[in-house]
């Protein structure tokens, strides 16, 4: 540890090195810029983990082991604590899942609408369990809570965009619509979740960032005197504190 | 009665393009925030609390007394909680998706009123499309000042930014939430002494609010606080959109003035729910989400007030009403809510991991016909082991509300339908198959 002294420069991990972390070289390099510019969104590089397990999956469709050392280099922590984060998350999968992850919903909403019976369907329709992936690789099918979508049900998502309240035909029309790509535009592969990029904000400059922050930090002391003070004047204009 | 008050919150959502800046724009969009910035922040915060806006998460703490609690310590994040997970509760999804620049001008309002100058909105992962909406708004209201560095010239500055979250229920849980956004498993932390004001994301005083709060400020800055105060009744002040869902002809979310509408209007008028599909009879429902107690035809007259159905012992919850007709299995419906909490409790608590797994094994074996006679005992006395003395709002002996929420929900369901649960055991499966 030669750089104690050194600032860390806003964005970079901060204790990188310290895990002996080797420079992220499974993230391509247009993701590897996007994870830094997410890093430098935040305050501390750690809560970019979920963004860039995120970002790792929609490189790979799931969240693999060499992504996931990529991630705890990117934000420094060791990729036993990127996994043990990863692995409370529903969206994040530490095993290959299909290119298509169908989720229904079969919570207390969706349960009165049928769901139970829809799952029945998609169980058999598809020839897997929950949680199993088709031979063509094409649907990973889910069981899901609820998910927020309960005037139309039973409530299917497929790669976390809604499609509406299903029923076994229609269902079985969406599954050969995923095989045939024919909604691919509305529905990207498993890991794309995002597709709209930040624009402007804080990442544009490093050393706007950190002057936009000593600023920030500032005034938030100027704030704090201030506070005092009209505090203390209240108090003295109240006749000292009450007995 | 079905009043007619203004649209605060769901004006814009006639239009199909109420996602996109120019609708908003057209509709009046910003002018809350051009008028906040005339005004001190003190002033914003007063007509916040003058509204008495509570808090529209599923705990109906009032807004401006969450900010008043950092007036003492200078705030220094303003956290929006956008993880809308709360079964059948689908309002905070409508909000991001169909009119995200609304929320964004009640987040700089906020933060104005706060002196904050970082925000961070937590959007729940599962909607992708609405975390795209809220970026893209973002981009969108930065171009236009309304975002960012020196706002329409006021010399006030905020940074936003829009953090998906991954997948996980207890993430709604306000302190659950920070802990994801530092990067690590959404475990609620332990409150009291330290709450969110005192020691919050980074250990730094900050405010956590709910996407339809922040969503009211645009219209109580114009309008006035009192203005909003004058619209419902008592406490539960305002209008405040309702989730329904179940069994009627017309789910949906409905904007509502509160306490002057009771559930049977909301279930029933055929310009809200329209009534029970079938002609079939209403057996039960939730009134705020599942972590609430069930109510039966007996409470149907009582209003849509905070108060009112706390009184009648449950809670207003989220603002999401599910109805259950005279066909549905309460032991079925019982037992995939304990299993919704089984599987999304974060393990922390022992009472809560270990108790939510047993209530969901005694549940499943009841409705499959394999139910013991003793069963009825051993699932109350396991959820008196969470909460203890079943009683409403619940004892805690878990860190947050999550485990105590279960006993709430199955201990309501027992005590309504106690006949029905027998009768599953002794004819060995559920009648209604």
């Amino acid at each position: 540890m030669t750089d104690q002294a050194t600032p860390t420069p806003v964005g970079a991990p901060r204790r990188a090195g310290r895990h002996g972390a080797a420079e992220p070289s499974h993230l391509s390099p247009e993701r590897l810029e996007r994870a830094r510019r997410l890093i430098a969104l935040y305050p501390e590089p750690r809560s970019a983990l979920i963004p860039l397990c995120h970002l790792a999956q929609e490189q790979d469709g799931w969240l693999t082991p060499e992504a996931m050392v990529d991630v705890a280099a990117l934000v420094g922590v060791t990729p036993t604590e990127v996994l043990g984060t990863a692995s409370f998350y529903d969206m994040l999968h530490t095993e290959p899942v299909g290119s298509h992850v169908v989720a229904v919903c079969t919570n207390i909403a969706c349960l009165l609408g049928g769901a139970a019976e829809l799952l029945e369907h998609a169980e058999a329709s598809l020839g897997v369990n929950v949680g199993g992936t088709t031979a063509d690789g094409v649907v990973t099918l889910e069981e899901a809570e609820c998910l927020a979508d309960c005037d139309r049900t039973p409530c299917v998502q497929v790669n976390h965009r809604f499609v509406g309240a299903q029923t076994p035909e229609s269902f079985d029309a969406l599954v050969a619509d995923l095989r045939s790509g024919a909604r691919a535009e509305e529905i990207p592969s498993h890991g794309t979740l995002i597709r709209v990029a930040r624009a402007n904000g804080l990442e544009a400059d490093p050393d706007r960032v950190v002057a936009e922050r000593a600023a920030m930090a500032e005034a938030q002391a100027r704030r704090a005197a201030e506070a005092e003070a009209a505090k203390a004047a209240s108090d003295r204009g109240a006749g000292g504190p009450p007995s | 009665m079905i009043t007619d008050p203004p649209k605060i919150v769901t004006s814009r959502l006639e239009h199909a393009d109420s996602h996109t800046l120019e609708r908003y724009l057209a509709t009046g969009g910003y002018d809350g925030l051009r008028r906040a910035l005339t005004m001190t922040p003190e002033a914003v915060a007063e007509e916040v609390d003058a509204a008495s806006l509570l808090g529209r998460g599923g705990a109906g703490f009032p807004a401006g007394r969450k900010w008043a609690m950092l007036r003492k310590n200078p705030v220094t994040y303003l956290v929006v909680n956008g993880d809308e997970s709360e079964p059948a509760t689908f309002k905070d999804h409508l909000l991001v998706e169909r009119d995200p620049h609304q929320l964004l001008e009640g987040v700089v309002i906020a933060a104005y009123a706060l002196q904050v100058s970082q925000v961070f909105i937590f959007v729940r992962g599962e909607f992708a499309l609405g975390l795209e909406r809220v970026q893209a708004a973002l981009n969108d209201a930065y171009s236009h000042g309304a975002v960012g560095a020196d706002i329409f010239g006021s010399g006030f500055s905020v940074d936003v930014v829009v953090h998906p979250g991954a997948g996980a229920y207890i993430c709604g849980e306000e302190t659950a939430l920070l802990e994801s956004l530092e990067g690590k498993r959404g475990f609620p932390r332990i409150k009291p002494p330290f709450f969110p004001a005192a020691i919050g994301l980074y250990g730094e005083p900050t405010v956590v609010n709910n996407v339809e709060t922040m969503s009211n400020l645009p219209w109580i800055v114009i309008h006035g606080g009192a203005a909003f105060a004058a619209l419902g009744e008592g406490r539960s002040t305002g209008t405040r959109l309702f989730a329904l869902a179940g069994h009627v002809n017309n789910p949906g979310v409905f904007e509502l003035e509160m306490v002057k509408t009771t559930f049977n209007d909301l279930i029933n008028a055929p310009v809200l729910g329209g009534g029970i599909p079938h002609g079939r009879g209403l057996k039960a429902f939730i009134p705020g989400g599942v972590s609430a107690p069930w109510f039966g035809p007996d409470q149907i007259d009582l209003p849509l007030g905070q108060d009112e159905v706390a009184a009648a012992g449950s809670m207003l919850g989220s603002g999401s009403i599910v109805v259950m007709d005279d066909h549905t299995c309460a032991v079925r419906a019982a037992w995939r809510i304990t299993k919704f909490f089984a599987r999304e409790s974060c393990g922390q608590c022992t009472p809560c991991r270990e108790g939510s797994g047993w209530l969901e094994k005694i549940m499943e074996r009841i409705e499959t016909g394999q139910g013991r006679e003793e069963d009825l005992d051993l699932l109350l006395d396991a959820c008196d082991n969470i909460a203890p003395g079943l009683t409403w709002p619940p004892q805690q002996t878990t860190i947050c509300v999550l485990g105590p929420s279960i006993p709430s929900s199955i201990g309501s369901a027992i005590e309504m339908f106690r006949d029905e649960f027998l009768v599953h055991i002794k004819e060995g499966g559920c009648p209604y198959e």
